[in-house]
Order: C-alpha cells, then sequence, then structure tokens
C-alpha cells in the first residue's frame, strides 16, 4: 500500500507487518488531515457579543479554536461543524451558516 | 410472513416476538440500528417493554440482570467494546444464573479502531459462564433470539448470540417473520422459582465462603451439560412450528467427506459455496459450521469428524500467544478420543474479506499437507 | 445469481438504492442480499452499495468484486472512480443520465446505456434538482434492462419500501422502464 500525506503529497511505502509500528499509530502529526471539509455547517464568532471566557476553545472537542491575539478564532481548516461552541457560548455569540457548495 | 431486512433488524423483531419486558441497551456501532428498531417498536405499541436508558454497557447489564431477577424477560445488545465493558457484569449474569438473552454484533476489539467484523469480543468471555451462539444468517439471528429465552430459562444460564459485523449487520437479506401467536405457543411467559419478591422475600448473591461456592459450580456445569439436549429439543420443536431447524453444529456434505472444514459465523455459509465447488472438482471435502459453543458440542463434533482422514479450522480470532480459539478447543476435543491430523488457519481479522477463493485455497492447503500445523495466517501482508 | 455495484456520492441514496432493488427483487420472488461497502461514509463523497440476486437463498458473504452489472447514480463519479473496475466482460453499466449511450466510451466489452433519472425524479417532484431522489427511477430502468424483475414487483418493492409519495415514485420507475435507452 502507497499512503500520502494530504500536506505534501509525499508518498510512504507499506507493503505489509514488517513496514509497520507494533500498535495503531498515524504516520505524522494528524494537522495533515484537514477534517475541516467534514464540515456541513460553519459557526461563525460575533466578536461584538463575545467577552472572551474562552468557553468555546476550552470545550471544542476537534480542537479548532486557537486563541490569537486574545480573541477565539475557529479554525476551518479543522472545525467539523459540531457547533458545540454555539450550544456552550453564555452570550449567544455564535451563529451557524450552511457551507456553500 | 417473509420481509427483507437487515440482520440488526432481524435481532429486534426477535426480541419482539419474544415478548421481551426490559430492554436496557447502550449504543456502538454496528448495534445501534438493533436498538433504535427497538424504540420504535415499543413506540408503536407493538411491544410492551419498559425502555430504560444506561450511561454504559456495564450499566445496562446491572440493569438487565436486576430485571431478570424480578421475573421480567430482559434484553440488551451490544459489540466489542461494550461487550469488554460489562465483563463484570456477564460473570454475574452466569453466575446469578438470569436468563438474559444479548445478541453481540462481533467487532474487533480496539485499538486501532476498527468496526469491521473479528470475533475476539465474544470469545473472550467464554468463562463467563454465558451460553454462546454464532450465527450466520439474519433468520438465524432472529430464531435463536426466541430459542434463546426458552433454552435459557429452562436451565437458567443466560445466552449470547453473535454475529459478524457489516456481513450481517448491515446486510439487507430475506426473512421470514413468524407469527406471534406462533411464537406465543412455544416460548411461554418466564416464571423463574426464584425471584426478588416482596411477599417471599429473599437475599441473592451474598457472602459465599467455601462451604458453598464450589457447589454452585458444580451446579452451574450441570446445567450446561443439560443445556446440550435442551437446545436439541428446541431447536426440533421449532422446526415443527416454522420448517426451520437448529442445533448446536451444523454439518454440510460431511457423510463421505476426506477432509472436513470447520467454520462459524458468516464465513460458514461462504464455505458452503465453496464446499460445492471443491467437489464440483472432485474434491471430497464437507463443512461443519459450530453453531454452538458453550455448552461445547464435543459428542456432537465427534460425531461428525470420526472418519475423516484430515481438519482445516478457519478462525476469524485469535488467543495471542497460542492460536486460534475455534481450533483450540477443537483439539482439546479430539484429544484422546481420535487422532486426526488438523491445521489451524487464521483469516478475516478486523474485517478483511474472506472470500471464497480464500476458502478454497485454505481448504487445498489442507489437502495437500498431511502435517498438523497450530497457526496458519491466511491473507497476511507481511 | 446476478450481483451488481452502485456507485453514488453520500447523501444521494446510493444504499436505498440497493435496497429498493432488492426490495423489488424479493418482490419478484428472488432472494436477495444488499449491503453497502462497509466504511465510513461522508455526504459527497463517493459511496458504493451491491446488490445479489438468486433464486435459491443467497450463501455468499463476502464483497463483491465481479459485477455483472454497474449502475451509476451520479454521472460526474466517472471521472473520479473506475466505475468498471471488476466488471464481468459481456456486463452492463446503466447511467443516471441525460446523454444518450453513445456519449460514454468504455470500449467494447460493456453494454452501456442511459436513463434521465434526474429528469425523472424531478418532473415527479422527488427530491429537487441539485438533489433530486432518483433510486425508484434507476430500479425500474434496471427492470426493463435486465428482465429479472417485472415491472410490477417494483411496484410492490416501492410500496413495500418507501414510506411516501408511493404513487410518484412509481410513475417515476415507470417513465424509467419506458424511457432507458441503449446503444
Amino acid at each position: 500500500m502507497v499512503i500520502k500525506f494530504q500536506k505534501n503529497d509525499k508518498p510512504v511505502i507499506i507493503t505489509g507487518a514488517k513496514d509497520m509500528p507494533p500498535m495503531a499509530a498515524s504516520l505524522g502529526s494528524m494537522l495533515q488531515n484537514k477534517t475541516g471539509d467534514w464540515r456541513n455547517v460553519r459557526p461563525i464568532i460575533d466578536y461584538e457579543k463575545c467577552i472572551k471566557c474562552f468557553i468555546c476553545w476550552k470545550i471544542c472537542p476537534e480542537p479548532a479554536i486557537d486563541i490569537v491575539d486574545e480573541l477565539p478564532v475557529i479554525n476551518y481548516d479543522y472545525c467539523k461543524g459540531c457547533l458545540m461552541c454555539m450550544e456552550e457560548c453564555p452570550k449567544d455569540a455564535i451563529h451557524y451558516e450552511k457551507e456553500g457548495k | 410472513m417473509k420481509k427483507t431486512m437487515m440482520g440488526n433488524f432481524a435481532a429486534s423483531w426477535g426480541a419482539q416476538l419474544s415478548r421481551v419486558q426490559v430492554i436496557a441497551a447502550y449504543p456502538i456501532t454496528p448495534q445501534t440500528l438493533i436498538v433504535e428498531k427497538l424504540s420504535e417498536i415499543v413506540a408503536d405499541g407493538e411491544l410492551d417493554a419498559e425502555f430504560i436508558k444506561v450511561e454504559s454497557e456495564h450499566s445496562a447489564m446491572a440493569a438487565c440482570i436486576g430485571a431478570s431477577a424480578t421475573g421480567a424477560r430482559a434484553y440488551t445488545a451490544t459489540s466489542a467494546q461494550g461487550l469488554a465493558l460489562m465483563h463484570e457484569m456477564l460473570h454475574w449474569a452466569g453466575l446469578a444464573r438470569m436468563p438474559i438473552v444479548m445478541t453481540n454484533v462481533n467487532r474487533a476489539m480496539a485499538p486501532g479502531w476498527s468496526i469491521w467484523a473479528d470475533q475476539n469480543d465474544s470469545l473472550s468471555q467464554r468463562d463467563t459462564g454465558w451460553m454462546q451462539i454464532y450465527a450466520s444468517s439474519a433468520q438465524e439471528i432472529l430464531d435463536s433470539t426466541i430459542i434463546g429465552y426458552k433454552v435459557s430459562e429452562q436451565v437458567l444460564l443466560p445466552t449470547l448470540i453473535s454475529f459478524d459485523a457489516f456481513f450481517l449487520s448491515h446486510t439487507v437479506e430475506v426473512v421470514d417473520m413468524p407469527e406471534i401467536e406462533l411464537v406465543d405457543k412455544y416460548l411461554p411467559p418466564f416464571k423463574p422459582d426464584y425471584k426478588l419478591d416482596v411477599n417471599d422475600p429473599r437475599s441473592f448473591g451474598a457472602l459465599t465462603d467455601e462451604q458453598y461456592y464450589y457447589e454452585f459450580r458444580y451446579k452451574m456445569q450441570e446445567s450446561m451439560n443439560e443445556a446440550v439436549d435442551i437446545i436439541k429439543d428446541a431447536g426440533k420443536e421449532y422446526e415443527k412450528l416454522t420448517g426451520r431447524a437448529y442445533s448446536l453444529i451444523h454439518p454440510y456434505r460431511c457423510e463421505d467427506a476426506d477432509m472436513i472444514l470447520v467454520t462459524s459465523g458468516t464465513i460458514a455459509e461462504t464455505t458452503n459455496v465453496a464446499v460445492d465447488e471443491l467437489r464440483a472438482e472432485g474434491k471430497k471435502v464437507g463443512n461443519l459450521r459450530i453453531r454452538v459453543i458453550r455448552p461445547y458440542p464435543k459428542k456432537e463434533i465427534l460425531e461428525v469428524v470420526k472418519g475423516v482422514k484430515k481438519l482445516a479450522v478457519i478462525d476469524r480470532n485469535i488467543s495471542p500467544g497460542y492460536s486460534g480459539i475455534f481450533s483450540q478447543e477443537l483439539k482439546s476435543a479430539l484429544y484422546n478420543e481420535v487422532d486426526i491430523p488438523t491445521r489451524s488457519y487464521i483469516a478475516g481479522l478486523g474485517g478483511r474479506d474472506v472470500k471464497i477463493e480464500d476458502i478454497k485455497d485454505m481448504a487445498n492447503d489442507a489437502l495437500k499437507n498431511d502435517t498438523p500445523n497450530d497457526l496458519i495466517w491466511k491473507g497476511v501482508k507481511l | 445469481m446476478i450481483e451488481i455495484r452502485m456507485h453514488g456520492r453520500g447523501g444521494q441514496g446510493a444504499v436505498k438504492a440497493s435496497f429498493v432493488l432488492a426490495e423489488a427483487a424479493f418482490q419478484g420472488g428472488k432472494y436477495v442480499q444488499a449491503f453497502p461497502r462497509f466504511g465510513v461514509e461522508r455526504r459527497g463523497a463517493p459511496v458504493e452499495a451491491f446488490t445479489r440476486i438468486d433464486n435459491k437463498p443467497v450463501q455468499i458473504r463476502s464483497q463483491i468484486y465481479y459485477p455483472d452489472g454497474v449502475i451509476v447514480l451520479d454521472p460526474t463519479l466517472i471521472e473520479v472512480v473506475d466505475v468498471t473496475k471488476g466488471l464481468k466482460k459481456g456486463g452492463w453499466i446503466l447511467i443516471n443520465s441525460n446523454k444518450n449511450p453513445d456519449f460514454y466510451d468504455f470500449g467494447d466489452e460493456f453494454k452501456v446505456y442511459t436513463v434521465d433519472a434526474t429528469e425523472i425524479a424531478v418532473q415527479n417532484k422527488l427530491g429537487s434538482r441539485t438533489a433530486p431522489i432518483v433510486n425508484t427511477a434507476i430500479v425500474g430502468a434496471f427492470a426493463k434492462l435486465t428482465g429479472i424483475v417485472k415491472i410490477d414487483a417494483v411496484f410492490k418493492g416501492i410500496d413495500s419500501s418507501i414510506p411516501r409519495f408511493q404513487e410518484e415514485n412509481k410513475l417515476a420507475a415507470k417513465q424509467a422502464y419506458d424511457t432507458i435507452e441503449s446503444r
């Protein structure tokens, strides 16, 4: 089997048991797996309402929310659109839109 | 009445026809459809059952034990990680002699995270005192649930019905659903002698020192022994009602075979087709499907294999450090009884497909080789 | 026994189509087996579903590698997926398309059929143009193509497996049955 990394398409050849680690382990960082393309809906933060409590950052299961310049910023490369951030935001500062097709 | 349905739904309808009274289950792929369908069935008024939503499989089995202890017919379903999580309670259900029936979708244990067919999950529970059935068709899943309650409630031991993930759970096929009036004739209401009853107060499962524990195990084993004939009788009675026969083993073209393949689950059905093809090529092979492994049908297996020259076992499981589990048990049954060279093949782990060609390869390998072998990997990528 | 593979995209109803096909064959007195490719599926990603049809109970329980026929529910998949992989020589391909079969080049080994199941679905108000529900039309076309199932078995199959819009679905199946084109 030839496995390609999504980011730089560098091929790695795995023919069988001898090339595999003893346990199921990924070939590299999971940053290569851009789960953002799983989304059907995208959460959007309204920074006028945001009080920077960072509950969204804390509970994002991916995690796909980063803290940038003291603000929570959704990383759409990885956000799967589960909308937990929207559910938990105490100020209702997050709404969702359907992903365009 | 004949209908098309997925294996999972055959399990749901088997429970409905058995008039189960308490259902406590936790979702896990590929079992979730069983319980979702049952909750629809209950909501539609087609089954009068109490649905207990629990927070884990351990609790699901605990709830079933509690229900069964009061004399209610209890049911649950699970798979792999879920079955493993309820392990402690499986021992409890067995030793407490609760006639619970559980359907388990055979799914590979993690890690790596897998939702595909593999028998290690249920075979890891062999020593818990549950009777164990391996089903090979959606029809069998439905029928075995009903027969399961009939047998369990007579011998007071729980029944685990396992079937392969996706190859059965998510595959639609034709199933003949018996009329519930017919099932009612076959399966009377559950009436245990001992139960939690405020009018007849007792304590169950209390401190048991060495004066008595040993005898409880003895009684459990006696019931397992009695279960062999009870399973056969229950199967024959079911056949009179429906035309479909079930027993502990299902031999196919074994009578004049030179070599017998020993299989279970969905691999067994594909093997029947492989056997027909091999026979057409002039090779005298048969297929012995093992349907029940607890109680272990030692006498029944010996009757079928005694004259055969070779055996080839196909295991969709492995006990790491030794070999395939069906193969180990078979060999121990043959020991001191009959000397038949046996080759043990491992195939299909983690859901890897086992095709007719693969089975024929294994059969041809066994036909060509007279030496017994403890473990041959079929289809491994080295 | 015949083995059929369906190609679709997640969310288009390919798996449902394989079940409707199985139901129609069952209503026509056959034994059937139908299952999806056993993987995790996502909306828009290519999906495969399979159906086996036989006159006696189907005992084979492995994947289908060499189908007798292939059904393509979304023609855009033809560029993305090798839809004829494993297809037996002399086998057939049925494509949901408004083009004529001559438009498609799969060499001489296979018989190509087209039916505009999307248009038929839209006309019968089954789904929308962007998300048409084509499975019943496809099963109607399949019935005409192979003759394995009669159209009234298809109607019975629709009645027993589709909970709503049964009349519209049956009309769609009949229309596809009448308009399937072959090369």
